[in-house]
């Protein structure tokens, strides 16, 4: 297969591969043209100061256009079984499986669909429920020129989920979406809309085999709660060790809405990933809760922002890092209050564990605060496995890997209390044990 | 008063004598467990034990009493093979065969056993979650090809041996040690001992930080444990546990070394008089 740089030419291409409308087509392409008119981070951006992308062959890699499925709706390659078969085995409210972006099953069960919840992909979202899309793709939460990133996905985007949820309904059991990657290139968007007092949990799995030669996720996520909304998201990562992954990825909030964001990353080769949350209605309140484990020469770069613009708002994040071998993690974290934004309660650890000398962690919390009636914490650790803790499981006759496992799940245990999801734990505590 | 004590060290000595003789002929000459000689243990570079002699074999009761800081953690903790406590002299085998060369986990599965005075919390690790870890890593050992023990029979062993210790079942599910009070600490501890039925025992000071009811429970569930089949080093500062765990004997520890051995009277002695009588025993230093 032949592959193509991001030019002017190949958005079109894609475009009409897809049949879309008009609108979404010149949205690609004044799109692409933001992408042209920013640099390249560096290493002199503030933001990416720590994240080398130099030696990334972005347009050798190039956007996904087709790939090696003949036409849409018919991928020749599917998932293996054992990554699809445990998503099935759940009891879920709906499933999306898609392959490269294109869609290989997507179900929702009647009753929701009969309450006018709809779960499918983006592309579908775009034919059939195309104003509601349009009122909100890339508009509120990541408009193009969010970053380099955000542009060149918002012309080249392809697949992902999409969910609404209309008003007043919860939606209950989760729903699901797999994106399998073969083709060492996707450009995923998911879109959550959930309208005023409606409930929601939606689970994403992007995983991949380790390929060869470089491979490229450029996601976007966007999370739109209406007032007195609730949602439960927990996007669970692991690419294979090759894939370089950028995503933007924001949260707003409405008055009273409440989220709960889980992040899981332990795959990929390098990712950055730019996650915040907009407390914008009274009372809302986030929860981002970080599991990231990496090894190998794994580089794992989150940047994320707690926005608060108004009043009696929370938001409380958690970041726990197990890092091996010469891996390397670097959380940016900052708390932002608005001048209106009184009687807010921003919280921020960032805990470390190297589990290597040759293992690095970097952690730079961050507070920019301008209301005065502001409870504001933040704190990171770096340690080591605390040998004292090893010592005392040897002594109950655990091997040492297997009592360094141990404190490892213990170290995470905090966070995976918070996957709501019993079969997604369960993948990831597997996915934990697999890692040490 | 120092002729008084060396009469009264020779008589108690001759107790002392008289009980090993009455253990070897009970349980024939058993093969010696746990063998301590002229252990020598530093810390940071700074000796602490300066030649620890001891014998404890199965089915024996030993109390190792002490002042504060005479090194009687250190050697529980050496003896468990913590890589901060350094052997610079000495020997120790264990069943016949070389406790010194082999990794904690090992001396563990080996059947040798440690109630920490002040075990560390571990986050995160459930306590039911941690024993059947502990009890599935014993048989993988002793048989390659082990599945591990069914959970429906896990939790009825553990809810029997916490039952043992008038555990509440709740407890299982709690994260080790975090959180725990002094004297939960402790009784988990036991609890570890209950479930793990090793040869020999250490009790690192587990009846401190218990109140009275739950010495009682903690001291009769342990003793329900003693028998021809545990050998067991109490560590103690208190009479009271004595009275549940009869010691066969009793040694004192004073700077790293153990300057007195007798029978049961001398932990009553000490509860009477302290420590005060024995300075001056130590080895090179001691009136004899
Ligand atoms: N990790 C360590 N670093 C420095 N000194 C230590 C360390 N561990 C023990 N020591 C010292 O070794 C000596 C013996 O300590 P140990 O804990 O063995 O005493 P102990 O007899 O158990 O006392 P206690 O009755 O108070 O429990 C003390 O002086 C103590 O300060
Ligand atoms: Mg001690």
């Amino acid at each position: 297969m032949e592959r193509k740089g991001f030019t002017c030419e190949a958005v079109e291409e894609l475009s009409a591969y897809l049949d879309e409308p008009g609108w979404m087509r010149d949205f690609r392409l004044a799109a692409f043209e933001v992408y042209q008119s920013l640099p390249m981070p560096s290493l002199r951006d503030e933001a990416w100061r720590r994240t080398d992308i130099r030696p990334l062959q972005l347009d050798s890699i190039g956007p996904f256009l087709n790939g090696n499925h003949p036409s849409p709706g018919s991928p020749v390659v599917e998932p293996p079984a054992e990554v699809v078969a445990p998503l099935l085995a759940q009891e879920t409210g709906g499933i999306l499986v898609q392959v490269d972006g294109a869609t290989v099953r997507c179900t929702l069960s009647e009753e929701l669909g009969a309450q006018g919840v709809l779960f499918t992909d983006m592309h579908m979202a775009v034919r059939e429920h195309g104003e509601l899309v349009r009122s909100h793709f890339m508009r509120q939460a990541v408009p193009p020129t969010a970053g380099k990133f955000a542009a060149l996905h918002a012309a080249f985007w392809r697949g992902g989920p999409f969910l609404y949820v209309p008003a007043g309904v919860d939606a209950g059991v989760p729903l699901v979406s797999l994106l399998w990657a073969s083709a060492g290139r996707t450009f995923s968007h998911t879109l959550v809309v959930l309208e005023h007092g409606a409930q929601a949990t939606l689970v994403t799995h992007l995983e991949s085999r380790v390929g060869s030669g470089q491979a490229l996720h450029n996601g976007a996520v966007e999370l739109l709660l209406e007032d007195d909304t609730r949602l439960q998201y927990v996007a669970v990562q692991e690419w294979g060790s090759n894939v370089w992954q950028f995503t933007h990825e924001r949260a707003r909030l409405g008055r009273n809405a409440d989220l709960e964001w889980v992040i899981s990353s332990m795959g990929s080769r390098l990712s950055k990933s730019f996650q915040t949350v907009e407390l914008d209605g009274a009372g809302a309140s986030a929860r981002m809760y970080g599991l990231l484990f990496a090894d190998g020469s794994q580089h794992l770069d989150h940047d994320t922002q707690q926005n608060h613009n108004a009043p009696d708002t929370t938001s409380d994040l958690l970041f726990k890092v197990a890092l091996k071998d010469r891996s390397r993690s670097v959380w940016q974290g900052m708390i932002r209050v608005l001048p209106a934004a009184q009687r807010t309660n921003g919280y921020q650890a960032n805990r470390n564990l190297l589990l290597a000398e040759t293992a690095r962690a970097d952690s730079i919390p961050g507070l920019e605060i301008e209301a005065d009636d502001v409870r504001c914490t933040h704190g990171a650790t770096v340690g080591q496995a605390d040998e004292d803790q090893v010592f005392y499981l040897m002594s109950r006759g655990l091997p040492r890997p297997d009592a360094t496992r141990l404190v490892v799940a213990g170290f995470f245990a905090e966070v995976m209390d918070r996957v709501p999801v019993l079969g997604a734990r369960e993948r990831l505590q597997a996915a934990i044990q697999r890692r040490i | 008063m120092r002729v008084f004590d060396s009469r009264l060290w020779l008589c108690y000595n001759a107790a002392a004598r008289w009980a090993m003789e009455r253990q070897r002929k009970r349980y024939g000459d058993v093969h010696a467990m746990l063998q301590v000689r002229n252990l020598h243990v530093s810390v940071d570079g700074q000796p602490i034990l300066k030649g620890v002699n001891l014998v404890v074999r199965q089915g024996e009761i030993h109390a190792l009493m002490g002042p504060n800081g005479s090194g009687k953690s250190t050697l529980a903790k050496a003896l468990m093979g913590h890589p901060g406590y350094e052997v610079t002299a000495g020997e120790v085998t264990f069943k016949g065969q070389n406790l010194l060369e082999m990794a904690p986990d090992e001396r563990s599965r080996r059947g040798l056993f440690l109630a920490f005075q002040y075990p560390v919390a571990i986050p995160g690790v459930s306590l039911a979650n941690f024993l059947r870890t502990a009890i599935n890593v014993r048989r993988k050992a002793a048989d390659p090809d082990d599945k591990g023990l069914p959970i429906p029979e896990f939790r009825r062993f553990l809810k029997a041996k916490m039952d043992l210790l008038q555990m509440d079942h709740r407890f299982a599910g709690r994260y080790l040690n975090d959180g725990f009070s002094g004297g939960e600490k402790k009784r988990a501890e036991a609890l570890q001992l209950a479930v793990l039925e090793p040869d020999i025992a250490v009790l690192d000071e587990t009846d401190s930080g218990l109140d009275i009811d739950a010495l009682r429970v903690v001291s009769e569930g342990v003793n329900a444990l003693a028998g021809p089949d545990l050998g067991m080093l109490v560590i103690t500062h208190y009479q009271r546990i004595l009275n549940y765990i009869k010691p066969h004997f009793v040694h004192i520890m004073l700077d790293g070394e153990i300057v007195e051995s007798g029978g049961p009277e001398l932990a009553l002695k000490l509860e009477e008089r302290g420590y005060t009588w024995l300075e001056g025993k130590q080895n090179g230093r001691g009136s004899g």
